[in-house]
């Protein structure tokens, strides 16, 4: 495709959708569909008269945000929520007229006006089946721009000047870890795209390949020719059948008009991008594993160094970035690197996308800019804590990050800031507790997830996590002693300072962050045999003096 | 750069224990250690077999380093100061042996290598007493369906020595690891019992790298197997040699 023909496309999507006055959008992201908005599709799409169907168009997009009202659907500039196919004949009747009010879902209100959408642009506004939506919405222009203007090497000065950091977790800087890539020993390199996103309460990444699929696979080949790699693979995992099977249908779009593939837009660039499933191991997030895994072996993670950068797939040098960090890259080189460190702190730029879950009023997905604090989000922009309960804590980045108490609400989002308050902000899971959670518990929670996640070769994380999560048992159960609570403590200490990857060193970060918060808890189920959130079932009688 | 200078491997000084040492570029930390009479414990470590860094008995601190670093697989660096034992590491170290003892039956008194084995001599160069975390005592089974050989999963420390010679040495890959964290267990061929594997040759590598009873002779009782692994190093060499 020349980009002629690609700018022809894009007009000719765009005269497309004036043509039709009217757009009906609902959303189709996994959220949205658990609560049959394919239905709600398929009956808006009967429901037009051959009349209505030359003046409207109803069209499957992605993700809108607020998973907790779904189905939503938007006609024209008219958003609705939780809406049934029942619903669809008055929805088609409303066009051009009043709105239905009981349906109604205010666009105005905090939850959208206060998000700022880089990554999430395109969501909930094209149809992720549609490459040409993409390509309207300026899609690979910005492929085409680093193709024909410039030099991988001023590829890689934007991303570094952007300031972007690693969006799976550890918030490593995107432009070092390209630029060291680039660097690698010439010949056959990889890109690899890290969709293996498994944290509980965790879905932003299913949202964005299940919503702009495009964007990644963008982003990749701009990657793929900033390093000089002509291959990509998306490892992705089982559990997300619907994000495969549109990105199988995005790459197969693509390659038929010449995006991906050999000579893309006529240049010596060619770049091809094969899925590889994953069989749900949560440690095939960790590099060295996931890499393993794409290479047909066990999926364990071995020492680093050498790190994939210098020896990654099948011994070459290897870019793995996360989807959100791929998802960052063409509005990057659209809108140049400064542009983009413009936004968030100094030293978090950009935009962060979380999943907001657990006792929050709107529970979905969201992006807002880096640097706004944790009572924006939860109170602003999450609509605060349902039912007139109390907030007590946020647990960011899943099982490796830790529980932020209320102290912290006020505390800006940066990596910096939540590994000082104890967690990190991981690949950006955002779980609400409120005071009807037990701290202790929820840390049994992750450490339970941890222990069947654990690969099994290293000892500390094998056996550490199965002791500290009989340990965290008997605390819930009231039968530990002091001695229970000196011995978890040393445990963890050990199990962190020696486990061989990411996943047994952050394993026990939810047990240190709620020791450090809330040790009271922990110390009424031991000394007063008690759970002070009524969670935990404790059967041993209130006898005085148990505890040693 | 010359041609000569590529070929030659670059000399490296550094510091073990206050040790000033000498080192070839790529020479790992516990090979360096152990010329210089510094003994760093292993177990899942053997000369002669890739090194996976699974045990992390071997870790030491790097001065500037944040991070414990296994010395089995961590290269030499110029102007390196290494620690191998610090009240730190000797803890973790006790800690991780007491974890081993704690995950299968591990009772020496009944065990063929009582006496010869890795584990049980580690525990007894660190000191270890008693075992302060409570056994877990899974139901593992024991494989005794080949003609030569027993496989005792209860005492199995899942070090993947056996996986790694039967791959590397012997070139036959029977065994595999299958499972995950604790339910992960050694298996030959595609979990088939042993005596049935259609790969086994049944050299018995395997039996003489595993630190300690779960692999086994037929027909040895309490304390009567003793382990032969200098050919493995051996083999290796002669390979290189080739």
């Amino acid at each position: 495709m020349t980009p002629e023909e690609l700018q022809e496309q894009a007009e000719k999507r765009r005269a497309e959708q004036k043509d039709t006055p009217h757009q009906i959008r609902v959303c189709v992201a996994a959220g949205c569909i658990s609560t049959q908005s394919d239905q709600v599709k398929e009956a808006l799409v009967k429901g037009l008269s051959p009349e209505l169907q030359k003046t409207c168009q109803v069209n499957g997009v992605g993700c809108m945000g607020l998973c907790k009202e779904g189905p939503l659907v938007s006609v024209d500039d008219t958003l609705y929520k939780a809406v049934s196919a029942a619903d669809a004949p008055e929805l088609i009747n409303s066009l051009s007229q009043t709105p239905v009010q009981r349906l109604l879902c205010d666009s105005k209100a905090p939850f959208f006006s206060r998000q700022k959408k880089i990554v999430l642009e395109n969501s909930g506004k094209i149809n992720p089946e549609v490459i040409e939506d993409y390509i309207a919405a300026d899609g690979y222009v910005a492929l085409h721009k680093a193709l024909a203007e410039m030099t991988p090497l001023q590829v890689n000065e934007q991303v570094t000047i952007s300031g972007l950091r690693g969006r799976g977790g550890a918030g490593f800087p995107t432009g070092l870890k390209w630029s060291t890539v680039a660097k690698g020993a010439a010949g056959q390199k990889y890109v690899i795209c890290n969709a293996d996103e498994g944290d509980p309460g965790a879905f932003m990444d299913r949202s964005v390949l299940e919503s702009d699929p495009h964007r990644v696979l963008e982003g990749m080949a701009i990657a793929g020719y900033a390093v000089g790699a002509n291959q990509g693979y998306i490892y992705i995992r089982a559990e997300y059948p619907l994000a495969i099977q549109r990105l199988k249908l995005a790459i197969r779009q693509a390659e038929r008009l010449e995006l991906l593939g050999k000579n893309i837009f006529g240049t010596t660039f060619s770049f091809h991008v094969e899925l590889r499933i994953g069989a749900g191991a949560f440690v095939c997030g960790e590099e060295t594993a996931l890499i393993a895994s794409i290479e047909g072996k066990r999926g364990t993670p071995r020492p680093r160094p050498p790190f994939p950068a210098e020896s990654g797939l099948w011994g070459r040098p290897t870019l793995i970035n996360n989807v959100e960090t791929f998802a960052n890259i063409a509005p990057i080189l659209r809108n140049g690197g400064s542009w983009f460190a413009g936004i968030g702190t100094e030293k978090s730029k950009g935009t962060k996308v979380f999943a907001l879950a657990g006792k929050i009023t709107n529970t979905g997905l969201i992006e807002i800019p880096m640097g706004i604090t944790l009572r924006e989000i939860i109170f602003d922009i999450g609509g605060g804590i349902p039912d007139g309960r109390k907030f007590k804590a946020v647990q960011t980045g899943g099982p490796s990050g830790g529980c932020i108490p209320e102290q912290y609400l006020d505390m800006p989002i940066d990596y910096e800031s939540l590994a000082k308050a104890g967690s990190i902000m991981g690949s950006g899971g955002m779980i609400v507790m409120d005071d009807t959670s037990c701290m202790v518990d929820v840390a049994k929670f992750f450490m339970e997830f941890c222990m069947t996640e654990s690969c099994g070769k290293c000892v500390p994380c094998r056996v550490g996590t199965v002791q500290l999560h009989g340990l965290l048992c008997r605390i819930t159960d009231g039968t530990a002693t002091m001695d229970d609570l000196s011995q978890l403590e040393e445990l963890c200490d050990m199990v962190r300072s020696t486990s061989l990857c990411g996943l047994g060193q952050t394993a026990p970060n939810p047990v240190v962050s709620t020791l450090r918060y809330f040790k009271e808890e922990y110390l009424a189920h031991i000394q007063e045999k008690r759970c002070l959130a009524g969670v935990c079932k404790i059967t041993v009688p209130h006898a005085a003096g148990v505890s040693r | 750069m010359s041609p000569l200078s590529t070929l030659t491997p670059r000399v490296k000084t550094l510091k073990i224990n206050g040790l000033d040492v000498s080192a070839s570029e790529g020479e790992k930390i516990l090979d360096v250690a152990r010329q210089n009479g510094i003994q760093i414990p292993t177990l899942c470590q053997l000369d002669g077999l890739t090194s996976v860094g699974a045990c992390r008995l071997c870790l030491v601190e790097v001065k500037g380093t944040p991070k414990l670093l296994p010395a089995c697989v961590t290269s030499v660096e110029e102007g390196m100061e290494v620690t191998t034992t610090s009240e730190r590491l000797v803890k973790y170290r006790q800690m991780i042996l007491e974890l081993l003892f704690s995950e299968r039956n591990h009772i020496c008194s009944v065990c063929v290598s009582n006496g010869h084995c890795d584990l049980q001599g580690m525990a007894q160069a660190h000191g270890m007493t008693h075992v302060r975390f409570p056994y877990l005592y899974p139901q593992q089974g024991v494989d005794a369906s080949h003609r030569r050989y027993v496989m005792d999963h209860n005492r199995c420390i899942l070090c993947a020595r056996c996986v790694r010679v039967c791959d590397e040495i012997e070139g036959a890959h029977t065994w595999d690891i299958q499972g995950r964290g604790g339910d992960a267990f050694v298996i030959t061929d595609f979990n088939q019992p042993w005596g049935e594997s259609q790969t086994c040759t049944s050299c018995g590598k395997c039996v003489q790298v595993c630190p300690t009873g779960a692999l086994s002779e037929k027909g040895k009782s309490v304390a009567e197997m003793t382990k032969k692994r200098e050919f493995v190093p051996y083999l290796t060499l002669m390979r290189e040699e080739l």
